[in-house]
């Protein structure tokens, strides 16, 4: 009953915390003025008019980026349990672990000698 | 105890007060919700003024100082003036999306107060996986750059929002391996438990490594200087939110402001003792006094961090994340982990029953605190071993240079008619 009062808790948390970014919002839509006009609602580039497309396919440096973060967020989650039962593990279990962590660095530094993490 | 009805056994006092236990359940379940979800809120206008004031002083000017004693009253006024300005829509933006994007902005960092313990008996929800929680909510923020920057449909929105991304995406990388020493050491998730293990001795002693890079993730997390990269006003006029106006910029505002704040907090909970200090057990309340008090030490530090120190470049960001910290942040994690099974294994744990105690908590102390000097030395060594070689190349090629000017005096003669 405690476990499930703790979730319940950030159940009520979920839909409450959406109701205060909300509600100054749909009280803006009545105290402020609405004039819609094509030059106010066109994008903003200091003065000069858009050219071309925004929503393209872009530099590829980010995705790499994105994929080594992938690897090392999947392996952290895989930490966090280890980490958890620290203190009642064995010998074995605490070289695993060491291990675990070894091959992470050797994955980030395979990622640098690769040049993955050079800003280009 | 029965007698007395409070917020702590409300749930039982309206039970016996012939309420529906299901009822009575909801009802203070509801009430902490709206307790612990207006606290930011309230101070979030506080710390806004708090902010320009510190900003305005080290850089020698008064800051606000019209509306209210002292200026107080000055974000009172900004928001009101927010309400009545006109909420444009770009024509080419995805309405919805753009539109969800403050909201997710908000909330997300709202969420993240729900596991904050305020004091021994005031939690909101003291989850078991509560740092997972802090990881996992936190990293909403990505998402509302992400959406924001794409559904303005502009471009240098959309510049903003991948730089961003990158930027958060790389820094939850150390983030997290910094977070797991105190888990660690602790033994739990729980934020509330992890304040208890604390009583004894603050992590920040246990583990200065992984305090201070913590705290260097979550500055870049937070978008905060020196890593303010995605409100760089020279480079990208204002980076993700550029299309957006009206209360909407002001919930985006709102959000860095309390998501600034909250990182503070965090990391008085997780390494600063977070609510222990004196008397706190006789008198809970104590709680909240001793965690504003280091919350504001660090976000001070924060501010005179922001108002001093130049903006880094991109490229230097994302070196420093990945060849700087999460190296450093596993090997920090190699060395505690040898470190605290070298502890226990030669006995210098704290005897049970005795985990609280000062004393008791010294010989681990002391043995994971050189553990992580060593860390330092080794770090500094070689980066001062890098930069003199560095150096000392760039000596050797201006040497040469120079060398081959001299055997060479024409080729730098000018040309005629100079």
């Amino acid at each position: 009953m405690a476990v499930l009062n703790e979730w319940a808790f950030v159940g009520v948390f979920f839909a409450i915390a959406w109701v205060f970014p909300v509600l100054p919002i749909v009280g803006a839509r009545i105290f402020a003025p609405h004039k819609p006009n094509p030059l106010k609602q066109s994008t903003y580039e200091c003065g000069v008019e858009t050219v071309g497309d925004t929503w393209v396919q872009f530099k590829v440096q980010y995705y790499i980026y994105g994929l080594v973060f992938l690897v090392f967020d999947v392996e952290v989650v895989l930490l966090f349990p280890w980490a958890l039962a620290y203190n009642q593990l064995d010998f074995f279990a605490f070289a695993a672990g060491l291990l675990f962590i070894f091959l992470l660095a050797d994955a980030l530094i395979y990622a640098w000698r690769k040049g993955a993490l050079e800003w280009v | 105890m029965a007698d007395v009805c409070s917020i702590n056994n409300l749930t039982r006092c309206l039970i016996e007060g012939g309420m529906n236990p299901g009822l009575a359940n909801f009802i203070s379940i509801l009430l902490g919700v709206v307790a612990t979800a207006t606290l930011p809120l309230v101070t979030v206008i506080f710390l806004i003024w708090v902010e320009r004031k510190i900003a305005a002083r080290v850089q020698d000017r008064l800051g606000p100082n019209r509306v209210g004693p002292w200026g107080l009253l000055q974000s009172v006024a900004d928001a009101l003036k927010l309400l009545t300005k006109e909420d444009i829509t770009p024509l080419g933006a995805d309405k919805f999306i753009y539109n969800l994007a403050p909201i997710i902005a908000f909330a997300s960092i709202v969420l993240l107060w729900a596991v904050v313990p305020f004091t021994p008996l005031h939690v909101g929800a003291n989850l078991a996986i509560g740092a997972l929680y802090f990881m996992a909510v936190g990293s909403i923020a990505t998402i509302k750059v992400m959406v924001a920057g794409w559904s303005s449909n502009n471009k240098y929105a959309l510049l903003g929002a991948f730089r961003t991304i990158a930027q958060l995406l790389s820094y939850e990388v150390p983030l997290v391996l910094a977070l797991i020493v105190p888990v660690m050491i602790a033994g739990t998730m729980s934020l509330q438990e992890l304040t208890f293990a604390q009583q004894g001795m603050w992590f920040v002693f246990m583990a200065p490594v992984a305090a201070l890079i913590f705290f260097i993730a979550n500055l870049a997390e937070v978008g905060r200087a020196p890593f303010d990269l995605l409100e760089a006003e020279s480079e990208i006029i204002a980076g993700y939110n550029i299309e957006y106006s009206g209360f909407k910029f002001g919930m985006f505002m709102a959000a860095e402001f309390m998501h600034a704040f909250t990182i503070c907090v965090l990391t008085a909970v997780i390494f600063l003792g977070g609510w222990s200090g004196p008397f706190v057990h006789e008198l809970p309340v104590l709680g909240f006094v001793w965690l504003g008090l280091k919350t504001a030490v660090v976000y001070i530090f924060m501010l005179v961090l922001r108002a001093t120190v130049p903006r880094v470049r991109i490229d230097q960001l994302m070196a420093f994340n990945w060849k700087f910290l999460v190296p450093i942040s596993i090997v920090n994690l190699l060395v505690t982990a040898f470190l605290l099974y070298v502890v226990r294994a030669l006995g210098l744990t704290p005897a049970p029953g005795q985990e609280y105690n000062f004393v008791a908590n010294l010989p681990q102390t002391i043995v994971l605190f050189v553990g992580n000097l060593v860390v330092v030395g080794v770090v500094v060594t070689m980066i001062r071993n890098w930069a003199r070689r560095q150096r000392l190349g760039e000596e050797a090629r201006s040497l040469a240079l120079v060398a081959v000017e001299d055997e060479n005096p024409a080729a730098i003669t000018l040309p005629a008619g100079h």
